[in-house]
Formats: structure tokens, sequence, C-alpha cells
């Protein structure tokens, strides 16, 4: 069966769950490989073997950490070069565009991004994208060499099945280019023991409604009432209420979860292109005609201030 | 020395309109007004910043706006002229139609290459296609650093360094010139072209190339040249109408009972 390559998105070994979802795909086109580079590298191989990975590619050079980009580039092409795949599947983090288009250039292949699935096609496997703020679906191809794609978190469901998960270790040479962009520092994001947002099957989020950086604790209430993570829209970042990371939008994070909950939030359409292909869509908002309620499946019209906490307690009374 | 900072900017369909796609399943640019993508207004910006910094040190500095689109992506350069861009460059070719990200980049390296650069400031990602993807794209075609999704930018001797906001951590990162920067919409609001730079821009050079003057093949780009194809595009279905209920003092127990009802709790 033709290999599919995997690139691993770990953090110090421990891999992000996207990855674990693109092993769920790469499945359906053939038998996965998966690329894992940079500290930590050859402790992801557990997690990838029982998710259907049949060898783990690694390197652990430095080079991954201290350059932007470009080493993972030379490494990924190294690993086409060893397997000569049938595709190369790649989480659609920012990272992960740049690498996939990098690489697709490379190969002279082409690039498809943020697919939201993905089948095999007898000219090679078809992706499905979700564009212009989801307002259509497109199913595409790459039509000339390796096709390289990105997949967007919340796509599949992650199905485990274990594999071999051979350990091998990649031999990489870095390009000239490799050296060209250094991370003179980097400062990990702060763990709010709430679940990424990209990854929560829940996302509980807050607008200009909110009205105060002390308010979201509102919208936090709720969110951890049901293990969510907790999202903001881009008017209560740009007031300084929530930081950019938890921002969801054309700008911020794309989302897709089972649940969307908006609080106080309008609904313009770059809010919509991050949060539109969420299952079930819930608004609490105080205009009626506010256009997030054009999307909703169940909406209230009220000051969120009585609404959510009443919701919040509700809960917690259900979950005793 | 004069620092010439190549932007590139794109001209793109109205994301408040009705987007559509035509029937060879490129985007329908007739049926919706376009205009400067708005996330290239933040490069246009900090390439300003970075050429007024220089001038205030006694030092040179030159903004050329480029972008490859068809006859009215003038627009584009227009509303960069008239935030203050020095010049223009338009590239366009029927032959560039239907072009994809890998076709993009190739046109925009040599358009770069021939008008001559120390830095290039692309935005982070179209409000169309919002790949992401060109500037690490044309980083690659010219061999040069990139140094991409900056949410801070400097440059100073040659050096351009600044702050990329990832998923994981935030990075301070930095490269030599020439190099390829984007930058977020968090790298600083753009300024409002004022009427004196609306009339300065109409007296700006605009150049226009087409492929030949940049070497490239006709089937080297537009829908022949792309390497990705799309067989089918459809609108999504409009979302059936969901239930809204107004507040009456329970609107937020009623809630919990429909989340219950989905099994949500
Ligand atoms: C290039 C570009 C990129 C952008 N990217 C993003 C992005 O990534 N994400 C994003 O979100 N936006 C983005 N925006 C901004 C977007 O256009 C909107 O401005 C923004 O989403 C508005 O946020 P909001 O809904 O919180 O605020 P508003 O539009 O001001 O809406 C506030 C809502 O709260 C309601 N409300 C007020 N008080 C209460 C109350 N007590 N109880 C209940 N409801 C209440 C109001 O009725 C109103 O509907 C972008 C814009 C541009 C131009
Ligand atoms: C809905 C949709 C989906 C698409 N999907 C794919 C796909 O999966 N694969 C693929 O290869 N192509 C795809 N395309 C085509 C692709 O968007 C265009 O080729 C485009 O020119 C490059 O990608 P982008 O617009 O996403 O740019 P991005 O990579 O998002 O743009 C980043 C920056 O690059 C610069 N830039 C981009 N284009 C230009 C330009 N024409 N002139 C000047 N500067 C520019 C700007 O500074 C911009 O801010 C798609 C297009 C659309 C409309």
């Amino acid at each position: 069966m033709a290999e599919v390559l995997v690139y691993v998105d770990h953090v110090d070994g421990a891999v992000r769950k996207p990855t674990l979802e693109l092993l769920t795909l790469a499945r359906r086109i053939g038998e996965p490989v998966a690329v894992a580079l940079g500290g930590g590298a050859g402790d992801t191989a557990a997690a990838l073997a029982e998710h259907g990975a049949a060898r783990v590619l690694t390197d652990d050079a430095a080079e991954y950490a201290d350059y932007l980009v470009v080493p993972k580039v030379d490494a990924l092409q190294a690993a086409v070069a060893a397997v000569s795949p049938a595709a190369v599947l790649v989480p659609s983090s920012t990272e992960g565009k740049e690498i996939a288009a990098r690489l697709a250039l490379r190969l002279g292949s082409g690039v498809i991004t943020d697919a939201v699935d993905l089948e095999a096609g007898g000219e090679g496997p078809v992706a499905t994208q979700s564009v212009f703020a989801a307002s259509y679906t497109t199913k595409s191809r790459v039509s000339k060499g390796t096709p390289v794609i990105t997949v967007k978190p919340n796509s599949v469901s992650v199905e485990p099945a274990p594999a071999a998960g051979s350990v091998e270790a990649l031999s990489v040479t870095f390009s000239e280019q490799a050296t060209g962009t250094k991370v003179i520092s980097r400062t990990a994001r702060e763990s709010t023991g709430r679940p990424e947002l990209t990854e929560a099957a829940i996302v509980v989020s807050g607008g200009r409604g909110v009205n105060g950086a002390e308010n979201f604790s509102l919208i936090e209430g709720l969110a951890d009432s049901l293990g969510a993570a907790v999202g903001a829209s881009r008017a209560a970042v740009d007031a300084g209420w929530y930081p950019h990371s938890n921002q969801v939008g054309q700008t911020g994070k794309s989302v897709s979860p089972q649940l969307y909950i908006a609080n106080g939030i309008s609904g313009a359409i770059q809010h919509r292109a991050g949060m539109q292909t969420s299952k079930t869509i819930v608004a609490v908002n105080k205009d009626a005609e506010a256009p997030i309620f054009d999307l909703v499946d169940y909406g209230v019209v009220g000051d969120l201030f009585q609404v959510v906490p009443q919701l919040t307690e509700e809960i917690k009374a259900r979950k005793g | 020395m004069s620092l010439r900072i190549v932007v590139t900017v794109k001209y793109v369909p109205d994301a408040t309109g009705d987007r559509h796609f035509a029937d060879d399943l490129t985007v329908d640019r007739d049926d919706v007004d376009g205009l400067l993508s708005e996330l290239d207004e933040y490069a246009v910006e900090q390439a300003l910043q970075i050429a007024e910094g220089r001038r205030q040190g006694g030092d040179d500095a030159e903004v050329t706006v480029l972008t490859v689109g068809p006859e009215d992506a003038k627009d584009a350069l227009r509303k960069a002229l008239s935030m203050g861009a020095d010049k223009g460059i338009h590239v366009e070719d029927d032959d560039l139609h239907g072009t994809d990200a890998i076709g993009t980049s190739l046109v925009l390296a040599k358009a770069i290459e021939k008008a001559g650069y120390d830095l290039v400031v692309s935005g982070m990602a179209s409000t169309d296609g919002t790949m992401g993807v060109v500037p690490a794209l044309v980083a690659e075609r010219l061999g040069v650093p990139q140094v991409t999704l900056l949410s801070e930018v400097s440059v100073e001797d040659g050096v351009v360094t600044g702050r990329r906001d990832g998923d994981t951590a935030s990075e301070q990162l930095q490269a030599s010139l020439p190099a390829v920067v984007s930058v977020t919409d968090q790298s600083g609001e753009a300024r409002y072209p004022s009427f004196k730079g609306i009339m300065a821009a109409k007296k700006k050079p605009v150049q226009s190339w087409d492929l030949s003057d940049l070497g490239i093949e006709a089937e080297e780009v537009g829908l022949e040249g792309a390497r990705t194809v799309v067989e089918s595009a459809a609108e999504r279905p409009a979302r059936t109408a969901g239930t809204i209920v107004k507040d009456e003092g329970e609107g937020g127990k009623q809630l919990a009972e429909y989340l219950a009802s989905q099994k949500f709790i």
C-alpha cells in the first residue's frame, strides 16, 4: 500500500491532537509514516503507533527550535526522498501551512491548505475546503507531483488503530537557507488549565457585549461548567479584555467544535469566518437583529448578564 | 544607500459582499466590488513606518507597492499610494487568470527581483484565499530569510527583528536583509489616506508589467500552470432556522434545557 507522510506537531514529545486526526485521515489514502522533529521527537512514537503510524521517522537536531520553518522543510523533503509517499499531510497551523507550501514548491507539486475532509480519489486524494467564511464548500486536488495538504483541527474524530510504529532515524542535510531566520528567544504560553481553543469540543466566547475584562469571569465560569475553551471576538481582544491568543475569527483562531456559544457577539463576517463550521451554534445577544442569529441552532435574545449566570447555575445543578 | 522596500498588496472581492465562484470555478470578480485586502493595509503601514524611521535618521528609503491582478487591481495600488507609498507596480496579463498560490509566488518573486529590493513586506493572509502562504513561498523563491507573521517589527543596521505569536509560544525572530516579512493585524492600526495623500497618489508613477516583461511563460501560471484544481464548488445550504427565544427571566434555564436535549450536559 502507498505510504502517506504525516508531519507530527508535538510539544517536547507530547503529540497534539490534530496530528492524531491526520493519522486517521491518512489511513483512508494509504499507510501512515509519521515524521517527528526536534526535542522529544522519539517520545512521540508510542502515541503515533497507537494511532496507526507504521513507521516513525525522527530527527532531534537543535536547528528545528533555533531557526524558523526552513529546517523543518529540509527534513520533510528528506523524508519524501526516502519514502516516495502518495501524499504529505500537515496540520493547518500557521507554521504548518508555511512548511507545507515551501515543501510543495520544492517538490514541484501543489499545496492545498485548510482542508476539512479528505478522501481517496481516482487521481489522488480529494480535499474538501470550506471557503469564503464557510459560505462555499469546494473539492480540490493537487494535479501535479506529490500532493501536500494541510488539514484543519477537529476535521475528523480520532480513531485509534495500533500499528508497528518502528522508530527510524531520519538523516537530514540542512540547506543554506535553514539558518536564515534565528529564533532569539521563545516564551511558552502559560497554560490556563482549560482545553486548547482549536481542539476543544465546546467553545464559549465573549464579545464587546461582555463590556470589560473583569466581566470575562462570567464567560470563564460558563466555560468551566462545560469543560470548554474560552474564545473572544476581536472587539474584546482589541479592548484588552482578553488575550489575542484566544481570538476566534479570520485573523484569530479558526474553531470547529461540537458546540459554540457566542455571548455578546454580533456575528461580523470576519468572526463568522472562524466559527461558522461549528456543529451546533448557540448565541446570547440582547439585539434580536444581530446577524449571529442567522447562524444559530438556538438563540436567546436577552441580556447576557442575566442569561449567562443563570445558565451556568443550571448546568452545575444538572451535573450535580 | 536607500532602503528599497517592496510591499505586496492583493486586490480582493469585498468580504461583506456576496462572494461567488464563476463557471470555471475561479472567483467571480464581476458581481462584487473589489478592494485592497484589509490585511495588506497593515503591511503598507509597517513599510511606511520603517521608511519614515530611516528618513528621520538621515537615511533614505523608498516604498514600492506591487500587485498581481486584473485591470481593477490598480485600485488597490491607488489606496496604498494614497496612504503614502512612493510608487506602484501592476502585473497584469490575461494568462494570469486562475493562478494558484505557487504560481502567484513565481510572478511576485520575478517582479520583486526586477524592481530591486532590500525588504519585502506582505500581509499575514489575503481575505479571499486566506492561505497565508505566499510570503513564505516568495522567500523560498528569492532564497532569502522569511520573518513572517510578526505582530511587532523593526529594521536597523540591515537586520530585521520581530515578534511572532504562535500557537504555543511567542518568539523573537531575527534575520539579515534582504528578507521577506509578513505582518499581522496586531502590528498597529493602518493610517487613513489624507485628502493630500489622495491627491498626491494621482501623480505617483505606476508601472505595468506583463508576463513577457518578467520572463515567465504563459503555461507556468494561470489555470494551465496551476498545480491544484478545484473540482467542485457548492454554496453551503442555508442553515435551517434555529429556535430563538426571548429572555423573560428564564432564558438561561431554557438554554440549559436545550443543551441537555442535545446531550451537551
Ligand atoms: C481584516 C479584518 C479582520 C478581522 N478579524 C476578526 C477576527 O478574527 N475575529 C473577530 O471577532 N473579528 C474580526 N474582525 C472584526 C469584526 O469585523 C467585528 O468588528 C468584530 O467581530 C465585532 O466584535 P463583537 O461582535 O464582539 O462586537 P460588536 O459588533 O460591537 O457586537 C457586540 C454585540 O454585543 C451585543 N450586546 C451588547 N451588550 C450586551 C448584553 N449586555 N447582553 C447581550 N448582548 C449584548 C450587541 O447587541 C452586539 O450585537 C476583523 C475585521 C477586519 C476588518
Ligand atoms: C477560496 C479560495 C481558495 C483557494 N485555495 C487554494 C489552494 O488550496 N491552493 C492554491 O494553490 N491556491 C488556492 N487559491 C488561490 C490562491 O488564493 C491565489 O493563488 C492567491 O493569489 C495566493 O494565495 P492567497 O490569496 O491565499 O494569499 P495569502 O498567502 O493568504 O496572502 C498573503 C500575502 O501575500 C500577498 N499576495 C497574495 N496574493 C497576491 C497578489 N495577487 N498580488 C500581490 N500580493 C499578493 C499579500 O501581501 C497577502 O497579504 C484559492 C483561492 C480562493 C479564492
